[in-house]
């Protein structure tokens, strides 16, 4: 997938690693000469801290006689899926049983892709909250552009197990909304990993988390720094991608002439912001007001960049238009609001109004017990809209907490619904997603059974061994 | 306590029930919380604001105003049991935040109804999802005392608070042991002499101080050493709950209630004994915190199986805004193991018992009086909402500020400038 800025991974020379490595950020950008050396030319490693992620072993495995919704807008009745070598190999009706496969009777039962929360801070405001674990919102200038979510997470947060637990097989977790430019995102799966590289959706694109409105400007504001209003905010997004389409150009103009130009120094604030410019790090944007996401929508056409997603979009209702017309997503809660003035025009009927209207919306967290049951939040949503008289099915729904943050994380060709080829990620529900009375029975990650509510199967994270709490969902 | 609106049964003149009507709801599953339980299809009768019949076939005068459930359910009114409605319109906005005040000189004496306002827009939008009456509790500044607390409906008329200064809150917890000054030994030593204060009260202020509260904070605390109203204490660690029953012990007649109790299934065999109370939220489950490493989504469960009394509430949502969420905590506790009975029972009549109020409010029986839900499916459901919420005997008004603003952003085709719709 991503993670291949071709042109610019391609040109680094050699005789200018020095240089650069020589400056402050020597460990950071390794150098590969080997490829290269004929040519003088040497790499950027843009992905050093790679993925580990190693897919669990499943069983070649039949699932039968469930109500599938695949998350791509289809019901189908009693239906049957099968998981081959961590894929989808077939959905449908009737299958028949591989040789030596397992055979799960989810006959009354219901299946749904894994459950994808685009918004967490699982790891990063880990449990408990304690002040060592306030990792999640470097606050120390508006443009930290150069932090990476993912070299904070904590992988024994006890949150992972319990959004295990409510079907959670991928989730993106995010920096904190205190800057403009918060800093990078990133994808993870689902799983206990000793390092969070084992968890790192393998592929997936990084993003950047930026944020508007009254976050920024509380936290400089209150410091007497810019930014300090909604103008603030604005100018502190020119100016910087001022700088950064300065230093994108700086890097064309070199690999264009290598002969004739130096390239720039390197700077890991400014190669997180040319990384949106190329079109490889996706904007996940925190927006609440309909006119702020106006705003933002400008900005990001002043500077030739796609917004990806707004999230927190509690005033998306008013715009689908103009989320439709510039191909963004809102990513919405199903009925928080109130905790301050942006949030403070949030209706229920948010996420099934601007979907009906014709914008993409899913759910989102933002939150370590919300994330624990989407299905729920999906559900209030759609049966808001209902009442409106909103006409959404059940199975177009269901794209609220699968396809559609896929769709917004670059990961949709791999997981988010239940098509043969994709990543066998799924939830076998004890009744349908929609009820309160529903519980994840079984969990799938790459076709193995990584929760059995039943059978006791379930990770327990270091901190919660030898606890009170451990082994309690 | 001081009762405001004085509710009596049927018979007496009732001077709050002016505007409440004769009114019969038919056609529904009904549930009672009384021994009656659940009744399959029927109807209840309300006259001047108050039940005066509830079965599967009850007498409809000529001429009355009814309405049909449909077939939906037709509950008494969710009883929230830890809110802050009225107290708040934006968190994050000083001035519309009035539920502490961490610059006042006083502690127990602040009291929740000089704050309340029943025009808060919340009123309206919990009001919707089917709860008619609420506490209103006041959350903890610089002292580990937060004041006085008061019970309201969500009518949204002008005298919607129907009691005050009913109980006391305040803060044991860790947070409440930082306040104290740094260490539960700090809390307790405080909250025992804050007690002694208030036995001694007139007479220690006749010529002196109080080793703990100034004379209006002692004055204030009077009724709660005295039994008459409730002390919640907000703990979660199991050997704080034991500590606060042992209090409770050595200060009778007070009458205890704990909040928050993320532990308390680990002593839920002591609290049966000692007939203390916990207002517990059923879906908090993570070790958020060194107090509550015990959290589960089994608490719920395991305390109804030891017989303790409980009451849920939202406390992993805003108290003040999302409040309304109760119904779906409490099927997230029949989820995990609660019948369905005790878990709608913990968001009614439950609470109303607790706060002393359970003779009125929380069953669909003769005499009760008439808050009333009609659902359009089983409430606990996340996809249910109520058709109908009556308060008082009077059918409220369903609609918000947020469903207004609904309204105008529906259709997107329409010429007509935004604002300029209704």
């Amino acid at each position: 997938m991503s993670l291949d800025w071709k042109r610019w991974t391609a040109v680094l020379a050699t005789g200018l690693l020095a240089a650069c490595s020589g400056g402050q950020d020597s460990g950071a950008g390794s150098a590969d000469a080997d490829d290269d050396a004929a040519t003088d030319i040497v790499r950027v490693d843009l992905d050093p801290y790679p993925s580990t992620y190693s897919p669990p072993q499943g069983e070649t495995t039949l699932i039968t006689g469930a109500t599938i919704f695949d998350g791509a807008g289809n019901q189908i009745d009693s239906g049957d899926i099968l998981l081959e070598n961590g894929r989808i190999s077939a959905v449908g009706q009737g299958l028949e049983a591989p040789e030596g496969a397992i055979v799960i009777n989810a006959e009354g039962r219901y299946i749904t892709p894994g459950v994808i929360d685009i918004h967490s801070h699982l790891g990063d405001y880990p449990s408990p909250q304690v002040d060592a674990h306030s990792d999640g919102n470097e606050l120390t200038q508006p443009n930290t552009s150069e932090v990476w979510a993912e070299h904070s997470v904590w992988p024994q947060d006890p949150g992972f197990a319990r959004a295990l637990a409510g079907g959670v097989t991928t989730l993106h977790v995010l920096p904190g909304s205190g800057n403009l430019f918060g800093g990078r995102g990133v994808t993870l799966r689902n799983v206990a990993g000793r390092t969070v590289q084992d968890m790192k959706f393998p592929g997936a694109p990084y993003t950047l988390k930026m944020a508007c409105g009254e976050n920024p400007s509380r936290v400089y504001g209150n410091r007497n720094t810019s930014p300090a209003t909604d103008m603030g905010n604005m100018a502190g997004y020119r100016a910087n991608w001022i700088r950064a389409a300065d230093y994108r150009d700086s890097w064309h103009e070199y690999w264009d002439d290598p002969e004739n130009n130096s390239p720039p120094t390197r700077d890991l604030e400014l190669e997180t912001m040319m990384g949106v410019l190329e079109g490889e790090i996706l904007v996940q944007m925190h927006c609440y007001r309909a006119d702020q996401m106006a705003q933002i929508i400008d900005l990001s056409q002043e500077f030739d960049y796609q917004v990806t997603t707004f999230h927190h979009a509690v005033e998306a209702y008013q715009i689908p238009d103009l989320l439709a017309e510039a191909g963004i997503c809102a990513a919405v809660w199903a009925d928080w609001g109130g905790f301050k003035m942006e949030a403070y025009d949030t209706i229920r009927e948010n996420l099934a109004l601007t979907h009906a209207n014709g914008a993409c919306a899913m759910i989102h967290s933002d939150d370590a017990l919300g994330i624990q049951r989407l299905n729920q939040e999906v559900a209030k949503a759609l049966s808001d809209g209902r009442r409106m008289g909103l006409e959404i099915s059940d199975a177009e729904a269901v794209a609220w907490f699968t396809s559609n943050p896929a769709q917004a994380l670059g990961i949709a060709d791999e997981t988010g619904s239940l098509e043969v080829g994709k990543r066998a990620d799924l939830v076998i529900w004890s009744a349908h997603p929609f009820s309160t009375y529903a519980q994840a029975d079984e969990v799938f990650i790459d076709g193995a059974l990584m929760y059995d509510r039943a059978n006791g199967v379930q990770p327990v994270s270091d901190f919660d061994l030898g606890q009170i709490g451990e082994g309690d969902d | 306590m001081r009762t405001l609106v004085t509710l009596l049964a049927a018979g007496a003149a009732l001077t709050s029930a002016a505007t409440a009507q004769d009114l019969a709801i038919l056609n529904g599953r009904i549930v009672t919380n009384t021994d009656q339980g659940q009744i399959s299809s029927g109807g209840v009768l309300i006259r001047d604001g108050v039940i005066v019949s509830v079965g599967a076939d009850i007498e409809v005068p000529d001429g009355i105003e009814t309405i049909d459930a449909n077939g939906g359910w037709i509950t008494p009114g969710i009883f929230a049991p830890y809110t802050q409605l009225g107290l708040i319109e934006v968190a994050l906005e000083d001035a519309t935040n009035d539920a502490s005040a961490s610059s006042s000189d006083f502690s127990v004496a602040l009291d929740v109804a000089d704050s309340f306002n029943p025009n808060g827009t919340y009123l309206a939008t919990s009001r919707m999802e089917g709860i008619t009456r609420f506490a209103v509790v006041p959350s903890t500044g610089s002292n580990l005392f937060a004041g006085l607390g008061a019970l309201g409906n969500a009518s949204g008329d002008m005298d919607a608070l129907f009691e005050t200064q009913s109980f006391v809150f305040a803060d044991l917890s860790q947070s409440g042991a930082g306040t104290a000054g740094g260490s539960r030994s700090a809390a307790w030593a405080y909250l025992e002499a804050a007690f002694g204060d208030a036995r001694a009260y007139p007479g220690r202020y006749a010529s002196g101080h109080g080793d703990a509260l100034n004379r209006y904070d002692a004055a204030a605390l009077v009724d709660v050493v005295r039994g008459r109203i409730p002390l919640i204490l907000e703990v979660d660690r199991a050997t704080d709950i034991r500590r606060a029953i042992r209090f409770a012990a050595e200060n009778a007649p007070l009458r205890l209630v704990i909040s928050g109790g993320a532990e308390a299934w680990m002593v839920a065999e002591e609290l049966a004994a000692s007939g203390i109370p916990v207002l517990m939220d059923p879906m908090r489950n993570l070790p958020s915190s060194f107090d509550a490493l015990g959290s589960t989504l089994e608490s719920a469960a395991r305390l109804d199986q030891a017989g303790v009394t409980v009451a849920y509430t939202t406390q992993t949502a805003d108290g003040y805004f999302n409040a309304r969420l109760l119904p779906q905590h409490a099927g997230n506790a029949v989820t995990n193991g609660v019948s369905w009975d005790a878990a709608f029972r913990a968001i009614t009549l439950t609470p109303a018992e607790i706060y002393g109020v359970g003779d009125q409010y929380g069953a669909l029986a003769a005499g009760y009086m008439a808050d009333v839900v009609v659902w359009d499916g089983d409430p606990l459901e996340v996809m249910s909402a109520p058709t109908h919420v009556i308060i008082d005997g009077e059918d409220t008004d369903l609609t918000s500020r947020q469903t207004r603003l609904r309204d105008r952003y529906t259709d997107m085709e329409d010429t007509t400038p935004f604002g300029y719709r209704d």
